[in-house]
């Protein structure tokens, strides 16, 4: 069995497996959206799964428009929720 | 069916063309073997520039196209995000500045405001630009609009005047002509349509029109790739681009040419362009011209290194061998109009080639002399 990795998600505790993307871990936690869109205030998660759509950013360590399908989780990663672009507008 | 214009190509000019032949009280039908915008128009980055063009003919058609394009705005209300940005020309050398100063001093002769910056001033304008460049010159009339968006919004309301119809995913096969040579009817996939007057608004693919019609029409594509960055706040004010860009345009290579073009968007995107390349119709990405549209473009705006590209698109400018666009009527096929071949610029010309193109069928006389444009200049050289 694959050892658990410990994360936050706007500051609350999570855990995933190893190796698991951020997307996945969030899902696996039953959080579907985390995200909304900037002009029309829609709710946003994973669509294409495979980076292509850009639909799933969240913002990691303080870094925004991460994709959360393509990202693995690492020990300690604080992901957040990104507002608007990610950069304070 | 029947109808008094065919228009063939749902681009940009197609468009223009159709709205302004319904607004003349011409019964039109609009076709497009794809959907509204899916050629050249929806693959490039929306602009409708006065600083690129040197004095003559295209510039006086790029001048009049821009005071027709803001007043189509306000008739539709603003829904395409025509944003009046102004554009900025930049130079990293005295030399290019040098150039680029005697270029806008000949422009301001055709009516084009220029206004030069001084390298100390131009943060003024952009206050994120590299501090290592000469100088540049501002032209306050250059604009941008969301090209699709337009496409659809003026297609719209040519339909709304009640004398438009559109027909998607629509193969044009042939052109019909009569004993007497003159057009009487376009043959499509979806069935025939009666007419006496065909426009031929299929942009880079104009010359294959044309050749249904039995006449020659050199129009060829010049293959463009523009870089997507993620949504920023406002970094970059106005379209700016790199001096050299002008000698590109007009260049005749047919090798891979690229100079800094960046503007940002409403949605927040910074758009990174400009390539140049006679490849065909070839559309595989080029990692090569990505990597120097990037890099050329960090050395205007040194932020943009930090910045995530989100997605690359490209697409196939309709060029002519003398840069010029083909516009009006073929004196070889009675009937039969031209309007394409409008390279890079097909946005920013095509409310003035929508304009004069109606004014041709009706029989007006036209807002411009259409003789720079005719599509029978080529064989005149190939004779000579």
């Amino acid at each position: 069995m694959s050892s658990e990795i410990a994360f936050t998600f706007d500051g609350a505790p999570m855990t995933a497996a190893d190796g698991q993307s951020i997307a996945g871990a969030l899902i696996g936690s039953g959080i579907m959206s985390w995200r909304r869109t900037r002009f029309d205030d829609q709710p946003r998660g994973v669509f294409c799964g495979i980076g292509a759509c850009f639909d799933c950013l969240v913002t990691v360590n303080d870094e925004p428009n991460v994709r959360a399908c393509l990202a693995q989780v690492c020990e300690g990663d604080r992901v957040m929720r990104q507002e608007g672009t990610g950069y304070g507008a | 069916m029947i109808a008094d214009v065919v228009v063939i190509g749902a681009g940009i000019v197609g468009a223009c063309c159709a709205r302004a032949c319904a607004l003349a009280g011409l019964d039109t039908v609009l076709v497009d073997r794809g959907a509204v915008a899916s050629g050249t128009t929806g693959a490039g980055e929306g602009n409708i520039l006065v600083s690129d063009k040197e004095p003559g003919p295209e510039l006086d058609l790029a001048l009049l196209s821009r005071q027709l394009w803001a007043e189509m705005a306000g008739e539709l209300g603003d829904s395409f995000e025509l944003d009046p940005k102004g554009g900025l020309v930049v130079a990293a050398r005295s030399e290019t500045l040098d150039h680029l100063r005697d270029f806008a001093r000949a422009q301001a002769d055709s009516g084009v405001i220029a206004e030069e910056v001084a390298a100390s001033a131009l943060p003024d304008h952009e206050p994120h630009i590299s501090p290592d460049l000469a100088g540049g010159v501002y032209y306050p009339q250059d604009m941008q609009v969301q090209p699709m968006l337009a496409a659809a919004r003026i297609i719209e309301a040519g339909v709304a005047t009640g004398r438009l119809r559109v027909i998607t995913g629509c193969d044009v096969t042939a052109i019909d002509r009569d004993s007497s040579g003159a057009v009487s009817g376009v043959r499509t996939s979806g069935g025939a349509i009666a007419t006496r007057a065909v426009v031929n608004a299929a942009g880079t693919w104009g010359g294959e029109v044309a050749a249904l019609a039995g006449v020659d029409l050199p129009i060829l594509p010049r293959r463009g790739f523009i870089l997507v960055t993620e949504p920023l706040p406002v970094m970059v004010r106005h379209k700016v681009y790199a001096a050299d860009y002008v000698a590109n345009v007009a260049s005749d290579s047919a090798g891979l040419e690229t100079s800094a073009v960046i503007e940002g968007t409403m949605s927040g995107t910074v758009l990174i362009g400009a390539s140049r390349e006679r490849v065909g119709f070839d559309k595989t990405l080029d990692w090569a011209v990505v990597r120097r549209l990037a890099r050329q473009a960090i050395e205007i705006f040194p932020f943009l290194a930090e910045v995530q590209l989100l997605r690359t698109y490209g697409g196939f400018r309709p060029y002519c061998p003398d840069h010029l666009p083909v516009i009006g009527p073929d004196a070889r096929v009675p009937g039969l109009l031209h309007a394409c071949g409008h390279e890079g610029a097909g946005i920013g010309l095509a409310a003035a080639t929508g304009v004069l193109i109606a004014e041709s069928i009706i029989g007006a006389s036209t807002s411009l002399d259409l003789a720079p444009f005719a599509p029978e200049r080529f064989e005149v050289s190939r004779v000579l």
